[in-house]
């Protein structure tokens, strides 16, 4: 980290105003090994900058600029009608706009809590000393590195109506066949199952790496002092991951609002970006995919992208407080 | 804010760092306009690749491979995508002016969405391409509004049959030769009525009647002289009673449990086909696919004949050639090739897919063929029947989304969520949502 001595440079340079200095005084080898050190770091960060730019940026606000438009496909010529906000004033009074939202929401607390807290406990384990420990928690992240696609196909068959093993299960206990398609909860609980096995050894992970930095110490004192595994795990183990629980909470909440791919493989309608017969599951990014590449509605779409953004940072933001809010309080 | 960097430099110098910064950017964004490279004074003997995109097995390989022989020069690479993102890439690629594949298939529920592109397509009539090889249903949809591009070259059709399970409509007690079944269900009422006896007789009272609602639907309302759209372009999903009153024969028949519920076209109706899950299936030519793919697994037959109702039309296909594509003049070419009527006529006898090309439908050896896959059925003369009484439907830039809209509504009556009131209002808020 080069933070503190530039912090130091930089308290320093306002006492020596840069004009008094005399010219041409240094040798000009100096010089250029100074240039090479001003310049060398924005040369080292542009390929992000660049890539960002070009493929984050810009599209972002060109986006931006298409949902002041009417342009739709078939309006031909619609392309740079300007209508000011009148796209995000349809989305007000849009049910389909309402309904993804909720459904968004809904997804996101089924998958993103039970996901956290069992991350939690697994890391908790995998924290232990045992046989092959390394082998463990690389495994926990295989779930990770598979494609969204090859595992939503294999949840589609097991949460299937007729033949699927989660119902042929269930019926062990005597419970009907459920249509996971078709109902609310059903399908966003089996959605809410996708993604909690793809991202739960993803975020253990997370938290065994902040888990390896608490101080050996404290467990042993609190051990000397008579207190439980479930109490050490209580008393020290969460509060000195606050920060990263935090972290992991934006992450996942951020991840659980663009719900894309899941709900879109798991649909088995004939159009994947309705979500279900009646919309059970038609996420925001779902609709807005709908609007823009299967309705062709390119300035709706385009506002619905945009208010996906900001209804992002409006969640993210009443995260963070929140989350500084709890630690003020203990 | 604590700054990070060394804040050593004038101003100046950041601005210049800026500067290099917006010149890369713009390098790179410059190197990705380059277009399509003009083909007509292009070598034609250069060795060149074309791409196909498709959005399911047209039954192209051998066809690609003898192609091949008689043009060493050229080499046909195949690319399929599920029909729904096939249409919103080629939308997409037309939009961007880049990325289209050399032939683009375009399927005819889609085909009046992209007539407003038409003029980003080769133009087959300048190309050598008599419209009259087709019947005005199969070359209108896929021509400009004027009528002087032709932006589409017709693949198959789908003159509609009714395809059933011979051994279980015995083992209900129903007739299983051909002319007889299609005796008996002369009319949709009819069909429906023979379903309900189909229910209370058969010995499995796992087998429903039908596959699912939404192909139902869509087979009954492609007989209408009117589907979702009016000649004007106009929808008419309110105005025109064929819509609701199919809508209501449907949702009356799953209500008396004769929809097995499946969703067309999925892996739950590839099971649907092996466990035997339904007895019926209005199959279109280019579905016998589906049967050959997937076998009742306890060997039930299956057999066909004609649609109740008389003729219809659901699906079929065209090939395109946009202009941004790399061998335009070589792609017209293949394009032409794999729609004349000698490859049609191979791809129906070898694939089952029917030509829209009209001379063949009265050619002896497509009128009198015989499927073994149906017991020997003739299919020649079945789907030649229904393509000539077929009575073409307006088609709208919406068309497929509406229809899907409606088989969703369907959907949600098989799956218990709503009646078919709250059905059919929903599907009016979704028709809105698509055309509005």
């Amino acid at each position: 980290m080069a933070a503190p001595t530039a912090a130091a440079r930089g308290a320093r340079a306002p006492a020596r105003p840069a004009g008094r200095r005399p010219a041409g005084h240094r040798p000009a080898g100096h010089r250029r090994h100074r240039l090479d050190r001003t310049l060398s770091p924005y040369l080292y960060l542009s390929p992000f900058f660049l890539v960002f730019g070009v493929f984050g940026l810009f599209p972002m606000l060109y986006t931006g600029y298409v949902s002041f438009t009417g342009w739709r496909a078939d309006r031909p010529g619609s392309a740079g009608d300007w209508v000011g906000f009148e796209n995000y004033r349809k989305l007000l009074d849009d049910p389909f706009f309402w309904n993804a939202v909720k459904n968004t929401l809904g997804i996101g607390v089924l998958a993103t809590v039970p996901q956290l807290l069992l991350a939690l406990g697994l890391a908790h384990l995998l924290n232990y000393r045992m046989r092959g420990r390394t082998l463990l928690r690389l495994g926990v992240l295989l779930p990770n590195v598979t494609s969204v696609a090859a595992v939503t196909l294999i949840f589609v068959q097991l949460f299937g109506r007729d033949f699927g093993l989660v119902n042929w299960f269930l019926s062990l206990f005597g419970v009907d066949h459920v249509d996971w398609q078709a109902g609310t909860l059903s399908s966003w609980t089996a959605i809410a199952a996708i993604v909690t096995w793809r991202w739960t050894g993803y975020n253990a992970l997370l938290y065994l790496a902040a888990m390896q930095t608490v101080p050996f110490e404290l467990y042993e004192a609190a051990a000397l002092d008579g207190a439980s595994r479930w109490r050490q795990f209580r008393s020290i183990t969460i509060p000195m991951l606050r920060p990263t629980i935090l972290f992991t909470v934006i992450v996942s909440t951020i991840g659980a609002l663009q719900l894309f791919g899941e709900p879109m493989l798991f649909s088995q309608q004939q159009d994947p970006t309705t979500g279900g017969s009646q919309h059970q599951f038609q996420t925001l990014a779902l609709y807005s995919y709908n609007q823009f590449w299967g309705r062709f509605k390119y300035g709706y779409g385009a506002a619905i992208s945009w208010a996906m953004f900001l209804l992002i940072v409006l969640v993210a933001a009443v995260n963070f407080l929140a989350a500084r809010r709890m630690r003020g309080v203990e | 804010m604590p700054v990070s960097l060394p804040r050593t430099g004038p101003r100046g110098r950041l601005l210049a760092t800026s500067a290099l910064l917006v010149l890369a950017l713009t390098a790179v964004t410059s190197c990705s306009s380059s277009g399509g490279s003009s083909s007509a004074d292009e070598d034609p003997n250069a060795k060149i690749t074309l791409t196909v995109n498709l959005f399911s097995d047209f039954g192209y390989a051998d066809l690609y491979k003898e192609y091949e022989q008689a043009h060493p020069n050229i080499t046909i690479k195949e690319n399929r995508a599920d029909m729904g993102a096939h249409h919103q890439n080629l939308h997409a690629h037309l939009l961007a002016g880049s990325g289209t594949a050399d032939i683009e298939a375009i399927e005819i529920g889609q085909v009046a969405g992209f007539q407003p592109e038409a003029g980003k397509f080769v133009n087959f009539l300048d190309n050598g391409v008599s419209k009259d090889q087709w019947v005005p249903s199969k070359t209108a949809p896929a021509s400009s509004p004027d009528g002087k591009v032709l932006f589409g070259l017709g693949t198959d059709m789908g003159g509609m049959a009714l395809c059933y399970r011979s051994d279980l409509f015995k083992a209900a007690g129903l007739p299983t030769d051909r002319e007889q079944v299609a005796a008996l269900m002369k009319d949709w009422p009819s069909y429906l009525a023979a379903g309900k006896q189909f229910l209370s007789a058969s010995p499995n009272k796992d087998v429903r009647w039908f596959d699912s609602g939404g192909n139902l639907f869509t087979s009954i309302l492609a007989q209408a002289p009117q589907g979702v759209y009016d000649a004007d372009g106009k929808v008419v999903v309110t105005s025109n009673p064929a819509v609701k009153q199919s809508f209501d024969l449907v949702a009356g028949a799953i209500k008396d449990g004769e929809s097995a519920g499946i969703q067309a076209f999925t892996p739950a109706w590839d099971t649907g086909f092996q466990k035997s899950q339904f007895a019926t299936v209005a199959c279109p030519a280019w579905m016998s696919y589906e049967f050959k793919a997937n076998p009742p697994a306890d060997g039930g037959k299956w057999d066909i004949a004609r649609i109740p109702g008389g003729g219809g039309n659901w699906g079929g296909s065209y090939l395109s050639v946009p202009k941004s594509g790399k061998h335009t003049k070589a792609a017209a070419e293949l394009a032409k090739w794999l729609t004349a009527p000698a490859q049609e006529a191979r791809l129906f006898k070898e694939k089952g897919y029917f030509p829209s090309d009209q001379e063949l439908w009265t050619q002896p050896d497509i009128a009198e063929h015989t499927d073994p896959l149906f017991n020997d059925a003739p299919t020649g003369k079945i789907f030649s029947q229904s393509a000539r009484d077929l009575s073409p439907q307006p088609l709208g830039a919406h068309g497929a989304e509406i229809g899907t809209a409606i088989g969703n509504a369907l959907t949600s009556i098989e799956q218990g969520k709503a009646d078919p009131d709250g059905a059919w209002k929903q599907a009016l808020k979704d028709v809105d949502n698509i055309v509005n």
